[in-house]
């Protein structure tokens, strides 16, 4: 009986990848004596070996033993823990992902890199060499020369009990190549004694194949602890004379696959004990197996989640469903007098599926810790390049946050944390020149905010000189050489492609190429950016994210016969407009004296074309909403209700709305837009500046043609 | 009504056909509609389904033949106006007026648009041999969207490219 072992290879891969992570920041965490820390970066390294061995992904098998031997001499205290060996550690986690992500893909790898550290590692072992080359013969012993194999199989009686049956093994070996079985029924006994459920036979079988041994030896995987197994590869002649010394080994070393299970000999569980620590170098150097049948997608896209969110879950669908049952069984004979209970009945689902609602939507959160995790090695290999010393300071990592949020902010905040380690830290001595410590700090904090989540990327490096950046600008034409710019919009500049104000540009950053996709790609998450700076002092990089894409709080407004809904969120207050606090200035601007602000008054029907009653400013209502740090007040017909809405793209049939970030379902199935609001204020100051470009050429219709 | 799972759901010899339909078939069948008093045709497996009209949400500033988007089973889907887009017949709103939903599977990803036309009228079994390419003589209809003419009759029925009708309207609206 085989089972198809190519379903576990995704967890494998999983597990592995999780592993790679979990030695990574235990080796940058490695201090000498750390013996905990050893143990567990070694544990992830066996696990990894051992699951690899499973699956036949023999590179990664071969390469993390190399580097099981060093953490194991680490941990036996047969060495000192040095940052030459933790550095080589490193580069060998890289290789391992590099060996893993090549067996999932099943795609060459950089055999280079690979063979490099190996030889690097096998330096480092030093007089573990002797080892290796072992390790290397037995490697081509196990390659098989395309012979085959003999094959003893002796089961034990009781085999065919636990529903193994050796006609599935042979059609199973019969696939590898040409088998020839005979049978050996020495042991039958006598008619009257035979036990139908007793397996008497056994049997030797040749099989003339270019499997590996592996192959061969996985197809009894199942039956290995109930029978006798030996399995010799049938030497050609003709290839003998250069295997000579090989062939040696070969009878010694391998194919003693003997296991017994019967569990009252002590030698015999011996036996087990050493071929089972025997099989694992014999599996791991085996050749890298070229029909190793993975078929692992890329993405898996697979989440895990904590059995708490699943057991929530579980408990609100039970209420659902009790409610459900209740409301059902007072549909069944309904009078007016059960309205009060059908009320209340309504009210309860409306808890159920909110709650619910909610229940669903963690388990799509995740800590932001599995964005944050790359970040210590990533600043630890810049310091080595950059020569500067820093730490990296990570707070706030069990913040949730939603998958595909997360997905798509790992880029982005690897641009901005090289970018606070390269242009911001300054080097040791500018800092020591400054009175600032000699070691630099970047600190990546995340916290919630509202229904948002903001990450902060600080540094306590140079600061942003305001100066150089306008210089910049106006050398490259972004802005007018006598434009006065507040410093956030001084900042902004970054922000626009193909600037970087880096004195020189290094291979970690400065090409100016990034920031502007940083920010578009927090954009298109429909978050933004913000930038803080004292020069001398450091500089704060704020993404402002909102937590899910999925769903929103929404206020519904009346525009005409439309019906919009504002995010919850951007909206800082409602009201009725006073005549008195509306002026209007320098040439037909309305603005709104709201407090002691002025708030420039956008009407939604003119910009969004639509035919209205409510045209006078006085008989609307004003939603004040806030983005991009700019106040307006949107008119609009009434306001309706206050509710969540579940946000559907428009671009999957149509395309990006300028002034809408999308629709969604209302109750009554008809279709209602979101409003963008900082979509709608560059709306609204483009029309503007079309309209003062053409007020000053003098053309009015054309004026009046944009203004409609 | 599902034309496309009708389609797909033909009887087998020996069962019996849905009357006036003729499901034993050969080539490629085209769903015929009306706008104005022409007869136009679309590949019928892009149909996803023929709906009433009803008022759309209108999408601010856009053309006009972009009359909206609908939701169709929790999916947005936006609403052409073919008579208005082509420039045939007048824009009128009756009984008979329907909205074809179209999909078309392009590489990167399927899009669901809805035609709003006169009416439709038949399904067409046509051997693509009989579609005959279009002079180009001008006429309202771009030759862009014209795969080419089919002889139904005495009638001349046009056969319209799906994939242009959707990604056309794309580059429009945007330049």
């Amino acid at each position: 009986m085989s089972v198809d072992l190519s379903q576990f290879i995704p967890s494998f891969l999983e597990e592995s990848f999780e592993g790679l992570e979990l030695m990574e920041s235990g080796l940058l965490n490695l201090k000498p004596g750390d013996n905990e820390t050893i143990h567990s970066i070694f544990r992830a390294a066996h696990s990894i070996k051992g699951g690899a061995g499973t699956f036949g992904f023999d590179s990664v098998t071969e390469f993390t033993h190399l580097v099981e031997t060093l953490l194991d001499e680490m941990r036996d205290g047969r060495r000192e823990v040095s940052s030459a060996d933790t550095e080589i550690l490193l580069e060998s986690v890289d290789c391992m992902r590099l060996l893993i992500e090549a067996a999932r893909d099943e795609q060459d790898y950089d055999h280079d890199k690979v063979s490099t550290t190996s030889a690097r590692l096998s330096e480092t072992l030093g007089g573990q060499q002797s080892t290796d080359s072992d390790s290397e013969n037995e490697s081509n012993v196990n390659k098989n020369d395309g012979c085959g194999y003999n094959i003893k199989f002796i089961p034990e009686h009781s085999l065919a009990k636990t529903g193994n049956d050796p006609i599935f093994l042979f059609s199973a070996l019969a696939e590898l190549g040409e088998l020839t079985i005979s049978a050996n029924t020495e042991e039958l006994p006598a008619l009257m004694d035979i036990d139908a459920q007793e397996l008497y036979f056994s049997w030797e079988l040749t099989l003339i194949t270019t499997a590996e041994e592996a192959e061969v030896i996985e197809i009894f995987e199942w039956v290995e602890d109930e029978c006798l197994l030996e399995l010799e590869p049938i030497v050609n002649k003709a290839n003998e004379e250069p295997t000579n010394n090989i062939s040696d080994v070969a009878d010694g070393v391998i194919n003693e696959l003997s296991v017994e299970s019967s569990l009252g000999e002590i030698e015999n569980q011996e036996v087990l004990a050493s071929t089972k620590v025997d099989n694992e170098p014999e599996t791991a150097t085996g050749e890298k197996s070229k029909t190793s049948k993975t078929k692992a997608k890329a993405d898996l896209g697979s989440i895990r989640v904590g059995v708490d969110k699943v057991d929530s879950l579980i408990n609100l669908m039970g209420e659902l469903v009790i409610t459900q049952s209740m409301l059902s069984e007072l549909g069944n004979d309904f009078d007016m007098s059960k309205v009060e209970r059908l009320t209340s009945g309504l009210e309860q689902l409306l808890q159920n599926t909110k709650e619910m609602q909610e229940s669903v939507m963690r388990i799509r959160m995740l800590p932001i810790s599995f964005a944050f995790n790359r970040f210590p090695r990533l600043v630890h290999d810049l310091a080595i390049k950059t020569g500067k010393t820093m730490e990296l300071v990570i707070s706030g990592e069990q913040t949730e946050l939603d998958k595909t949020v997360m997905e798509q902010i790992g880029d982005p905040l690897v641009h901005l944390v090289r970018n606070a380690a390269d242009h911001g830290i300054e080097s040791k001595d500018v800092r020591l020149a400054n009175g600032k410590p000699e070691k630099g700090t970047i600190s990546l904090d995340a916290y919630h905010q509202g229904g948002n989540i903001v990450i902060e990327i600080k540094d306590d490096g140079a600061g942003i000189n305001r100066q150089t950046v306008l210089d910049k600008a106006i050398d490259k034409g972004l802005i007018d050489a006598n434009a006065i710019l507040t410093d956030s919009q001084v900042y902004d500049l970054l922000f626009e492609p193909g600037f970087s104000t880096a004195a020189e540009v290094t291979d970690i950053s400065g090409r100016g190429v990034g920031m502007d996709v940083v920010k578009r790609n927090i954009q298109a998450l429909g978050g933004r950016i913000q930038v803080e700076s004292v020069l001398g002092k450091g500089s704060t990089f704020k993404v402002n994210l909102p937590l899910t894409l999925a769903i929103l709080d929404g206020q519904l407004v009346k525009v005409g016969t439309e019906t919009y809904i504002i995010p919850l969120i951007s909206i800082v207050e409602s009201l009725q407009i006073d005549n008195q606090l509306i002026n209007r200035v320098s040439g037909d601007m309305v603005l709104y004296r709201l407090r002691d602000d002025n708030v420039p008054v956008l009407p939604i029907y003119q910009m969004f074309n639509l035919e209205t009653e409510c045209t006078e400013i006085d008989k609307a209502l004003l939603v004040v909403v806030e983005g991009d740090g700019q106040k307006v007040g949107l008119m609009v017909d009434d306001l309706l209700a206050q509710q969540q809405v579940v946000i559907k793209s428009l671009n999957d049939n149509y395309q990006q709305v300028s002034g809408i970030s999308g629709a969604t379902i209302l109750g009554d199935g008809s279709v209602a837009m979101i409003l963008d609001i900082p979509g709608i204020i560059n709306m609204a100051l483009e029309q503007a500046q079309k309209i003062q470009r053409v007020r000053t050429d003098g053309n009015s219709n054309v004026a009046a043609e944009v203004c409609l | 009504m599902n034309i496309q799972a009708m389609a797909q759901d033909v009887p087998v010899e020996g069962e019996h056909t849905v009357e006036g339909i003729d499901f034993i078939t050969s080539g490629d069948q085209y769903l015929t509609f009306l706008l104005a008093q022409e007869q136009y045709a679309v590949d019928i497996l892009c149909v996803e389904e023929i709906r009433s009209w009803e008022q759309p949400t209108k999408i601010p500033n856009a053309p006009s033949y972009i009359k909206g988007v609908i939701n169709m089973r929790g999916i947005i889907v936006p609403i052409v106006d073919l008579r208005l887009k082509f420039n045939i017949g007048k824009a009128n709103y009756l009984e008979t007026t329907v909205v074809i939903v179209l999909t078309y599977q392009s590489e990167e990803k399927s899009r669901t648009i809805g035609f709003v036309v006169d009416a439709v009228s038949d399904v067409l079994n046509v051997e693509s041999v009989d579609i005959k390419p279009a002079p180009a003589f001008g006429g309202c209809v771009g030759q862009q969207y014209i795969d080419g003419l089919i002889n139904s009759e005495n009638k001349v029925v046009t056969v319209l490219n799906v994939a242009h009708l959707q990604q056309v309207e794309k580059h429009r609206l945007q330049g």
